[in-house]
């Protein structure tokens, strides 16, 4: 199969034309339809999609499968997988398929809903798959619209404000990579990213409207590329955009924007900062992980005022993320596979933990804490399987929450130890809103009049967890499965940064030597 | 000698041949009676000498000791203007029959106005360029007061025929002092005296013409003109004024930049630099207050007007290649916008308010897509062609050394990105309100249809126009 990434693809977008052209209708047959086509298309993007992993061979540590065609402007329609985004292809077409289940009680415009999580499933596999810049920038931005939608037609009160502010903010992040992007073409004359991996753009300083800018042109790309995916991330202090479109989108919105959409800034450190600006990157690493330290601390502290669950889910994703661009700027073996595991294991937590709000909102209508209390009494299976989610959020040995963030810290610790050492009691400031979230929610005497009669879940809902229980716990104990496929390359990686910058390092050295 | 000029100029006098004769038979004979009988004559006359031009021989022809210039880069222009004046004639047919104003006059002044245009971008002298402009600007001032009895059209026209005649005159005076200076109307004299520096008079000529033709493609700071005239104008009149005359004059400026000015690049680059980056910004931060909805793609022309200067920016053959897909796409996504524009009426009144369209995507889904896949177009989000077009000029002004004006363009798209989301908000979810009506007839159901495709499906190749550009933008700058 030489098409196979192209078809895992696009594979979605048939679905989407299927659904737009043949479905007619909006009675409960046409919405029954709509989903069953949006849950079959998924599933068989998913099992298409192993077929990739299957022969994979993590000890390749180049692009695999790649496909080539022509396109314009002397662009390249390339795509291609390595051990660093097959995994992410991988939780985008596991997660999706539990995403459209989710929204199965969903009865406004379900058509439309179905096509929008259809083509924004094709556009973020896109992401992952892109070996050119522009198309690369193509998926990324594309995936605005569909989530601008979602959010706007189907979110709740504030969800106008809520998805314009996410719109504007990530798209004024985004058009700065773009010039950066043009800047590569013009200087490397190809958009090709593995060739850019190895293209040298120029690192020494020069001075730009009176100010020295250390680190050349690398810095300034740097830069812009860190705008883009510092906002999508999100990082503190660019994080605002994220608590109100999370708050508003409904929760299989929620879940994709927080399970997938973004780790693909986590994802585009990877792809584009560290291996085409090693030397910028060596230069700012140290304010990322202080952004992050402070990220993780503060968004934490948020987190424990909250009064709404998925407001307060929000923050802890933020803080989460912290960990991740913390370990991606350690720029060491531990940190980077800390970090892109933490990234896939946030993915199935943060996921389940925005499924779990959506199953008692589905019920009350409400998402303020103070409005539950006792939930155990009433739903112990939705007790069991929301303490597991929480656990896994603080970090709890055996849990896939554990394995990320104890290895970005190594990692982190190696580099810089205070900053090891602030995030560490982001870890025990999780577990204090995590826990505090659920003791409020769950556990007590169930007294409130309105949750009486409310019911436990729905073997639908239990079907919709068991996938993410099983990965976490799997996870949880055996790490490995993770690592294995990750470690190849992004040992390749660091070792490539390490030689770029000592390179850069003696250029430096026999400059100064010779003036 | 002469009968092998004419053979050049042949196309522009079977059209102007085409509309006397028009003329002469309204009013003599049919009059308004066979108004949509012409319209669709004069659209497929375009449309065939679109086809003729298109197909032509290629290479560069000269008529008259190079006063009228047949070139790829002319022949592209008139490619596009021909056709995007045929497609507005024909969505505008049924427009103006409703509201009774559609008289005869009207196709053929449009004639006449492409007439005018297609001797504009085939100008290389002075002289003639003046010629081409006059006849096209005193076409549209009468066809935007073609509503005789509205006091909103007439004051369109009024203001449209005093700032163009102002424009018009600026660019006279311009054109002088260039004569005076360079001894010669004709733009290869006018390069060979520029040869070893601009002379101050000559300067002064140069910046009198860019003046002229800032007035023209509605550049900040000299759009005053547009968002009165958009919103005075009958809409299919507005639909024109956007698209068509913004190609001409834009190739105008072009062509009289590089054919006259090439060898001087660094004189005029910084002023389009500066008329674009004022454009772009103005035309983002005005429309976002603006109510209706044709003050607002005034608006937006403007903005799209600064876009498509940065690549006229950058000075380099790739810069005009940029522009002219630019300007293809523009005019391309113009057509389809202004089709559903026209269409919104509510008892038989034509509606310009943004707010009518709330929820409008409940009832007219089809509808509502095709707007909704424009409007990201145009706001320049991928992976719709409106963002090939930003890209080509982004590299364009890249390359040509202008990274900061590629930096505050994009910053101006994400402000104007507002005010399009804005549409797309009310159709999809506002609140319900009374209800528009958009009627379409099926010319202008398939216009939005075709420029919303083209939109969508033009990510796998452009269509092609590539090449087609850069051959012709070859033929421009050496």
């Amino acid at each position: 199969m030489e098409n196979l990434l192209s078809l895992t693809t696009f594979f979605p977008l048939v679905g989407a034309a299927i659904l737009a052209i043949f479905l007619r209708g909006d009675d409960a047959e046409a919405q029954r339809n709509a989903k069953w086509v949006a849950m079959g298309t998924t599933l068989a993007t998913f099992i298409i999609s192993l077929f990739i992993l299957f022969d994979f061979d993590p000890q390749d540590t180049g692009f695999q499968f790649v496909e080539e065609r022509e396109w314009l402007l002397g662009l390249t329609y390339r795509m291609g997988v390595d051990g660093i985004s097959v995994l992410f292809v991988m939780l985008t077409t596991f997660l999706m398929p539990l995403v459209i289940a989710a929204c199965w009680d969903v009865t406004h415009r379900v058509k439309e809903y179905m096509i929008a999580f259809l083509v924004l499933e094709t556009l973020m596999l896109g992401v992952f798959m892109a070996l050119d810049l522009v198309l690369f920038y193509l998926f990324f931005e594309a995936g605005l619209i569909p989530m601008f939608l979602i959010i706007g037609i189907w979110g709740g009160k504030e969800r106008i404000y809520a998805s314009f502010k996410f719109f504007l903010y990530t798209f004024l992040g985004s058009v700065l990579m773009l010039v950066a992007m043009v800047a590569m073409f013009v200087d490397a004359g190809t958009t090709d990213i593995p060739t850019l991996m190895g293209h040298n753009f120029g690192s020494e300083t020069f001075s730009l409207l009176g100010i020295q800018i250390i680190g050349g042109m690398q810095t300034l790309l740097w830069l812009a590329f860190f705008a883009s995916f510092a906002v999508k991330m999100p990082m503190w202090p660019v994080h605002t955009w994220l608590p109100d479109a999370h708050v508003q989108a409904p929760t299989a919105g929620s879940v994709v924007l927080a399970a997938i959409l973004l780790k693909m800034g986590g994802y585009g450190f990877l792809r584009f900062s560290l291996p085409m600006f090693p030397v910028a990157s060596d230069l700012l690493a140290p304010l990322v992980l202080w952004l992050s330290a402070i990220a993780i601390v503060y968004t934490s502290l948020v987190a424990l005022v909250q009064t709404d669950m998925k407001k307060l889910i929000a923050y802890s994703s933020v803080a989460h993320m912290g960990f991740v661009t913390m370990g991606i700027f350690a720029i060491n073996q531990q940190g980077l596979d800390g970090a892109i595991f933490q990234m896939l294991s946030h993915g199935f937590i943060s996921g389940a933990l925005f499924l779990c709000v959506g199953v008692i909102y589905d019920r009350m209508h409400t998402r303020e804490i103070d409005a539950y209390g006792g939930l155990v009494n009433r739903m112990p299976a939705y007790a069991l399987i929301f303490m597991l989610f929480t656990m896994a959020n603080v970090g709890l040995p055996g849990t896939s929450g554990f394995v990320g963030e104890f290895l970005t810290l190594v990692g982190v610790f190696q580099v810089n130890t205070w900053v090891a050492a602030v995030a560490a009691t982001g870890v025990i400031l999780s577990a204090g809103y995590a826990l505090w979230l659920y003791r409020r929610v769950v556990m007590g005497d169930l007294i409130k009049e309105s949750l009486k009669s409310i019911s436990d879940m729905t073997k639908r809902e239990k079907a919709i967890f068991a996938p993410l229980v099983v990965a976490t716990l799997l996870l949880g104990v055996y790490p490995a499965l993770i690592t294995d496929i990750i470690g190849p390359s992004v040992e390749a990686l660091v070792s490539q940064v390490e030689v770029a910058v000592a390179e850069h390092e003696t250029a430096t050295m026999v400059a100064e030597v010779q003036e | 000698m002469v009968a092998a000029d004419l053979q050049i100029l042949l196309p522009e006098i079977v059209l102007s041949v085409y509309a006397m004769i028009a003329l002469l038979a309204g009013v003599y004979t049919v009059k308004d009676r066979a108004a949509p009988m012409l319209v669709w004559a004069t659209a497929a006359l375009m449309a065939l000498l679109a086809f003729w031009i298109a197909t032509g021989p290629s290479g560069t022809e000269a008529a008259f000791d190079g006063a009228f210039v047949s070139d790829g880069f002319a022949r592209f222009s008139k490619v596009v203007i021909l056709l995007a004046a045929a497609a507005v004639l024909l969505i505008s047919q049924d427009y103006m029959a409703r509201r009774d104003i559609l008289r005869f006059e009207y196709p053929i002044l449009v004639g006449l106005a492409v007439v005018g245009m297609m001797v504009m971008v085939s100008a290389g002298d002075l002289i003639v360029l003046y010629m081409g402009l006059e006849l096209q600007s005193l076409a549209l001032y009468v066809v935007a007061t073609l509503r005789r009895d509205s006091v909103r059209s007439t004051e369109a026209g009024l203001k449209y025929f005093i700032l163009g005649a102002l424009s018009s005159g600026l660019l006279l005076y311009g054109a002088s002092l260039t004569y005076g200076y360079a001894g010669t109307t004709l733009f290869t004299g006018i390069v060979a005296a520029a040869e070893d520096g601009v002379s101050l008079g000559l300067l002064f000529g140069l910046v009198f013409l860019i003046t002229g033709f800032a007035f023209k493609v509605s550049a900040a700071p000299f759009h005053m003109w547009t968002p009165d005239v958009y919103e005075g104008a009958p809409t299919p009149v507005t639909a024109f004024l956007a698209t068509a005359p913004k190609m001409a004059a834009m190739a105008l400026f072009a062509r009289v930049v590089h054919d006259a000015f090439g060898g001087v690049v660094g004189d005029w680059q910084q002023i389009v630099a500066f008329l674009s980056v004022v454009s772009m910004f103005l035309g983002a931060i005005a429309a976002i207050g603006q109510r209706n909805i044709k003050r607002l793609m005034a608006y937006s022309s403007i903005a799209h007007m600064g876009f498509a200067l940065m690549g006229l920016a950058a000075g380099t053959a790739f810069g005009v290649q940029a522009m002219l897909v630019y300007m293809a796409i523009y005019v391309t996504m113009n057509v389809g916008t202004f089709a559903f524009i026209l269409s919104m009426e509510r008892d038989g009144k034509p509606v310009t308010e943004i707010d009518a369209l709330q929820m409008y995507s409940t009832r007219e889904p089809l509808k509502a897509l095709a707007m909704l896949i424009l409007m990201f177009s145009l706001a320049g989000v991928p992976p719709l062609v409106g963002f090939f077009g930003k890209l080509y000029v982004l590299r364009a002004a890249y390359e040509g050394g202008l990274a900061w004006l590629a930096v505050a363009g994009v910053i101006a798209s994400v402000i104007g990105a507002f005010y399009y989301l804005r549409i797309v908000y009310f159709m999809y979810f506002g609140e319900e309100r009374e209800a528009v009506e958009t009627r379409m007839p099926p010319v202008v159901w398939g216009a939005l249809m075709a420029s919303a495709g083209i939109m969508l499906f033009g990510v796998v190749n452009l269509f092609g126009i590539e090449p087609l550009a850069a051959a012709a933008a070859a033929t421009l700058v050496d």
